[in-house]
């Protein structure tokens, strides 16, 4: 018998603890990410096409997202969550707008991103919600309401003066993201090898001629990387410097073509690694770019 | 061979305290910017209480007890100068943010009487003055938690090994972190009166 109460106050408890866990933020599969069935596929595939035709003249992104509810949270609490994880708008930029509708709270929220605060203040977010887009919405026409709120949006944010959007998508090539991770000398995937193959080629060439030559390569392998001239002399004087004073340390490497060769190439792989890591966290199709948010916009209710 | 593991745990070594006073450096840099972001929005919503106050003695004269109030205590935020080392210093830290908290119920409380003026709420400047002040204390919510969670990342590094050792060395303190304003009151059950006028929503 008590064995069967307790059990049931655990299930309670877990039920509760169910009740109680947050609304998880949905992933961006578009710009439009209806949870609730509310819109029809024509509504959604038209919506999607006016902020994507926006988002190429212009290049900031807004998204909308509609929820059944977002208790226990308040629906900014929600909003910013969501802001954090979908990361609309271009980064460094953060023209990101977000629609937030939580159907069965009745509540609706516009997230400005910071870039945009300026022309999508809290009043204007305020009006577009209190006169476009809550009459529509206590009407039952959701479609309508949502439709009219992005063309407000899109058109207080086209009077906004913002860095044009990229000609073709830039896929992080060349970008200086993953420079301070070789700049640090210390770093053991930068000291290693510059260590092997350095040793290598003072063994091979006498040391003053192999840390000359080392420091030229490793300033070659940066100017390749980052077209950076600073970055390219740092790469240089560090490379050669530490091939230079590195005498005990490389003695156990081998020594010859075949160390140069794999020396060069444990290099080369690690550049290629963080490479392949920058490029993915650039924009992708329907993902966001990266924007930020500080909780700017307006909340209402219908 | 010898030598190459010597040569292995001088690295090692090198790296690691490499890591952890970049990492001190790191996380210090990531409060004090959100500590500005903190600053900046109380910023914002003080120089937002002047208008918000002109806007209501234009409709509600006769409240002058709680006009005054929130003028009081604008008054007092603003003589605190609010500076980025205030982080570093508890007794400041906690001034600071008692002002401000007696400024925010200052202001809930204003609010409370304003619905008590119908004309006052229909009124444009001060709908779009509530709109403004909404979204500032929505983006100080956003800002006081941020800081609490790079102050979290901070403090959590201070105090792990190996970095604890890095932050003794170069003498890095623990920073102080938000608490709640009015933890009495939020332990107290509220009290239900019927007689003045309901709580507005927010």
């Amino acid at each position: 018998m008590n064995a069967a109460r307790a059990c049931l106050v655990a299930l309670l408890m877990c039920w509760a603890s169910l009740a109680l866990a947050e609304v998880a933020v949905p992933p961006l599969v578009g710009r439009v990410v209806d949870q609730t069935g509310t819109l029809s596929s024509d509504d959604i595939a038209s919506l999607n096409q006016k902020i994507r035709d926006f988002e190429a003249r212009k290049g900031s992104q807004i998204a909308v997202l509609i929820v059944p509810t977002t208790e226990p949270e308040a629906i900014e609490q929600y909003s910013i969550r969501v802001a954090e994880a979908w990361k609309i708008g271009r980064k460094k930029i953060d023209d990101g707008a977000i629609l937030l509708v939580a159907k069965n709270d009745r509540k609706l929220r516009i997230e400005v991103g910071y870039g945009l605060e300026g022309a999508l203040t809290d009043v204007t977010s305020k009006r577009i919600i209190d006169e476009i887009i809550t009459p529509k919405f206590r009407s039952g026409d959701f479609a309508g309401g949502i439709s009219d709120g992005v063309d407000r949006i899109i058109g207080v944010v086209d009077g906004e003066p913002l860095p044009a959007p990229p000609v073709r998508p830039q896929q992080g090539s060349r970008s200086g993201s993953l420079s301070l991770e070789f700049l640090n000398p210390f770093n053991p995937f930068v000291l290693i090898p510059i260590l092997i193959f350095g040793g290598a080629l003072r063994k091979l060439l006498g040391r003053l001629l192999g840390s000359a030559a080392a420091g030229g390569l490793a300033a070659l392998f940066a100017w390749y990387f980052f077209s950076s001239w600073i970055l390219t002399g740092f790469a240089g004087v560090v490379t050669s410097v530490f091939t230079m004073f590195a005498d005990s340390i490389t003695a156990p490497t081998p020594v010859g073509r075949g160390g140069r060769r794999s020396g060069g190439w444990s290099g080369g792989g690690y550049s290629g690694g963080s490479y392949s890591g920058g490029s993915s966290s650039s924009s992708s199709d329907s993902g966001g770019g990266g924007g930020s948010f500080g909780g700017g916009g307006a909340s209402g209710s219908w | 061979m010898r030598r190459l593991w010597t040569v292995l745990a001088a690295l090692a070594m090198l790296s690691l305290t490499n890591c952890g006073y970049n990492a001190i450096q790191t996380n210090d840099e990531q409060v004090k910017s959100a500590w500005s972001e903190v600053l900046n929005q109380y910023q914002r919503r003080a120089d937002l209480v002047p208008n918000l106050v002109n806007s209501v003695k234009g409709f509600a004269q006769q409240e002058k007890d709680v006009l005054l109030g929130v003028t009081n205590a604008r008054a007092k935020v603003g003589s605190i100068q609010a500076t980025p080392e205030l982080v570093n210093d508890p007794g400041a830290f906690a001034k600071f943010q008692a002002a401000q908290g007696e400024l925010s119920s200052a202001l809930s409380k204003l609010l409370v009487v304003t619905e008590n003026y119908p004309q006052l709420k229909s009124d444009a400047l001060f709908h779009d003055l509530m709109s403004q002040l909404e979204g500032t204390e929505n983006r100080i919510t956003v800002a006081r938690n941020r800081y609490i969670k790079s102050v979290q990342d901070y403090n959590v590094g201070i105090r792990t090994f190996p970095t604890n050792l890095t932050a003794m060395v170069f003498g890095y303190k623990e920073k102080a972190n938000f608490t709640v304003d009015n933890e009495k009151e939020i332990s107290t059950a509220p009290k239900v009166d019927f007689n003045p006028a309901p709580a507005p929503a927010k």
